[in-house]
């Protein structure tokens, strides 16, 4: 399979910090896979996400997706990505369809399209109902959905999720990942960042975990379970890999 | 791109009309202030010239001055004198006393023997006068003249009043004393040269005419309202830099403005949007105020504004200076990094500049140094093309230079935005 990121030795070290937060990391992720980027808090996991947005620069390193770089194709890349953040990065007075003709135009969509695209991706993940309630009103779960929805109407080559069901329900939480799975069945590779370990078993496909700025580990989770002794999921292989120290991190 | 730009657009639109808090301050707001200060203001010029004032005339004298004092008060468009309170007649410690307790704003004691004393005066030069021009019948030497003291007349002003009120007063009594003086003396000239049956011309040879300008050959005499209109509608167009700076500090609490980052749209087009957006408003706040001006002032007292051929020079005033008040919002706003922080710095900011922009004072009544910083505060500017078009009646050409630094600080406020962010956001 073809890989569509590609990432070499790339570190980044924040103004003031004593540490780096990612120290000379290496990865391939294949076109069509969900990667599944865990590890505690403070590992690195926001600030290579960041970086891949195209939101934070590289302290050193490169890294490509889909062949292009953000130093000479940073409008191309855009368009092809999508991103969903830990937050809600919707307009709270404006309602659900409101948010997403708007964030779907930002994209180059416009008319017909991005109506029908709009009632489609609301209808698919129950939501069509609520398109003109405004977002203020909605529950933790359905705001969650939206954020998701708004960063995949252009039907991106690549997803990147910070955490996308934290704080929701079973339900949202179900219909999310359902639909997530739709996706990559229709060819977007999805990168994905959580702390649900559960949930990352069953969804991801690859996983790699990071601590400290590192990638300790990499590869599908049964391997994973498989090459950790005495694991039998892959919470135990987390734990085994980063310890049990509290990582509270200001 | 002029899709996005579109979307953008509607977008702030839709933030706008949903938030209420920021509808009253963009458009009640600016329509109480301008309605309130200009009542305000008018009145206070009335006060000066239409509405007669209270004031206690305390009379020691009880002779033909303080009897030409007390006419020349009741005679004028200023002052109606109370010479009694409760039947009483008032004495000087009365008089100091409901002053000071700013029960009535002005008291005027007379001296005793002041009309008996300026006579004397007078009687005393014109007789040196006389004498010294040879028309004296008399050979036998003059009597060594009397002393005469100098006399004061006493103005005791409620301590609140203002010192343009008291400078104005001072000058109306100071003018009135001074007649009563020059009659004297011309009556005591005609005494003394026999010639009483000649009346000397006693008005002012020179007086004084103000020259108002004219346009379309109808004189137009600035009032308040021609003041104050331009001066709190700008003000009014630069308090959107509150709502446009916690608009933009949002964005970021939110996360949306993250969210634009990832998406294939450059910082400029959301700011083109929120230009674009906040201008109109800027526009609308303008035709508001100047619809109010016009058509409701006349209902509630006050002049109408005379706007007679000027308004699309004044649109473009309110125009650029809506950019300038735009640019310094977006700047405000990528660098703060709280409602807490934004809100209360852009109404200062704001105050202070309409402060030093010569809203409140006039530029020229300012010291030197403030007279300087004036002249580089946006809201001068503003207000200095506002005046030029309205009361000096100047052609598009006259005003290209205070447009075009309006203009200029528009581009290097949104500059500075765009690069601070940049800079911000290379962590």
């Amino acid at each position: 399979m073809q890989s569509i990121i590609k990432i070499e030795s790339l570190s980044k070290k924040y103004k003031n910090a004593d540490l780096y937060s990612l120290n000379d990391i290496s990865l391939e992720i294949n076109e069509g896979q969900i990667f599944g980027l865990l590890g505690p808090n403070g590992a690195g996991k926001t600030t290579l996400i960041s970086m891949l947005c195209g939101l934070i620069k590289p302290t050193s390193g490169q890294f490509t997706i889909d062949n292009l770089s953000y130093k000479n194709d940073a409008a191309k890349i855009k368009k092809i990505i999508g991103v969903v953040p830990q937050e809600y990065a919707l307009y709270p007075t404006l309602t659900a369809r409101e948010n997403l003709h708007y964030f779907g135009s930002m994209y180059g969509l416009k008319g017909s399209d991005l109506k029908d695209k709009v009632i489609e991706t609301l209808d698919l993940l129950g939501l069509l109902k609520f398109a003109d309630k405004r977002i203020e009103t909605f529950s933790g779960g359905m705001k969650r959905r939206v954020n998701l929805i708004a960063g995949i109407l252009h039907n991106p080559k690549v997803l990147f999720l910070d955490e996308p069901t934290v704080g929701v329900d079973v339900q949202s939480k179900n219909a999310i990942i359902d639909y997530l799975k739709v996706l990559n069945q229709n060819g977007t590779t999805i990168i994905y960042t959580s702390h649900h370990l559960a949930e990352a078993e069953d969804f991801c496909d690859t996983i790699a975990i990071l601590d400290r700025g590192k990638i300790y580990a990499q590869g599908s989770p049964s391997d994973l379970i498989a090459s950790t002794e005495e694991a039998r999921n892959l919470e135990e292989v987390f734990i085994s890999l980063t310890g049990k120290d509290l990582r509270d991190v200001i | 791109m002029l899709y996005k730009i579109w979307m953008s657009v509607v977008k702030e639109f839709l933030l706008l009309k949903r938030d209420l808090g920021g509808l009253i301050i963009l458009f009640i707001m600016p329509l109480v202030l301008v309605i309130t200060v200009t009542l305000i203001q008018d009145s206070s010029f009335k006060t000066i010239s239409d509405n007669k004032i209270p004031i206690l005339l305390v009379d020691k004298d009880k002779g033909a001055v303080s009897k030409t004092v007390f006419d020349n008060l009741e005679k004028s468009k200023l002052f109606s004198v109370v010479t009694q309170i409760d039947n009483q007649p008032i004495t000087e410690a009365i008089a100091q006393e409901a002053v000071n307790k700013g029960k009535y704003q002005l008291a005027i004691v007379i001296p005793e023997k002041l009309s008996v004393d300026l006579q004397a005066k007078i009687n005393q030069n014109v007789e040196k006068i006389v004498s010294s021009m040879g028309f004296t019948d008399s050979v036998a030497p003059a009597p060594t003249p009397k002393i005469i003291k100098q006399k004061e007349v006493k103005l005791y002003f409620d301590p609140a009043v203002q010192m343009s009120f008291k400078n104005a007063v001072m000058s109306s009594i100071d003018k009135m004393i001074s007649q009563i003086e020059t009659q004297s003396i011309y009556t005591t000239f005609q005494k003394q040269l026999g010639e009483e049956s000649t009346q000397f011309e006693q008005k002012s040879f020179i007086t004084f005419k103000e020259i108002i300008p004219k346009i379309n050959n109808k004189e137009v005499k600035p009032n308040s309202v021609q003041h104050n209109v331009p001066a709190w509608t700008l003000f009014a167009i630069f308090f959107i830099v509150i709502p446009l700076s916690i608009n933009i500090v949002k964005e970021k609490s939110q996360g949306t403005f993250v969210r634009l980052l990832t998406n294939p749209v450059s910082n400029l087009i959301v700011i083109i949007g929120k230009t674009i957006t906040y201008s109109a408003i800027c526009m609308i706040q303008f035709y508001m105020m100047v619809a109010v001006a016009i058509f409701l002032f006349p209902h509630i007292g006050l002049p109408s504004l005379n706007i007679e051929g000027h308004l699309i020079l004044m649109s473009v005033v309110a125009l650029f200076s809506g950019f300038a008040a735009i640019g310094f919002g977006i700047l405000l706003g990528t660098i703060a990094n709280t409602q807490e922080q934004s809100a209360p710095f852009g109404a200062t900011s704001v105050i202070i500049l309409a402060a030093i922009g010569g809203i409140w004072v006039p530029v020229f009544a300012m010291p030197t140094i403030m007279q300087i910083i004036a002249k580089s505060s946006p809201m001068n500017w503003g207000l200095e093309a506002f005046y030029d078009v309205l009361l000096r009646n100047v052609s598009f050409l006259e005003i290209i230079p205070k447009i075009s630094l309006l203009f200029l600080f528009f581009i290097i406020t949104t500059s500075i935005a765009l690069f601070y962010d940049k800079k911000k956001r290379t962590v």
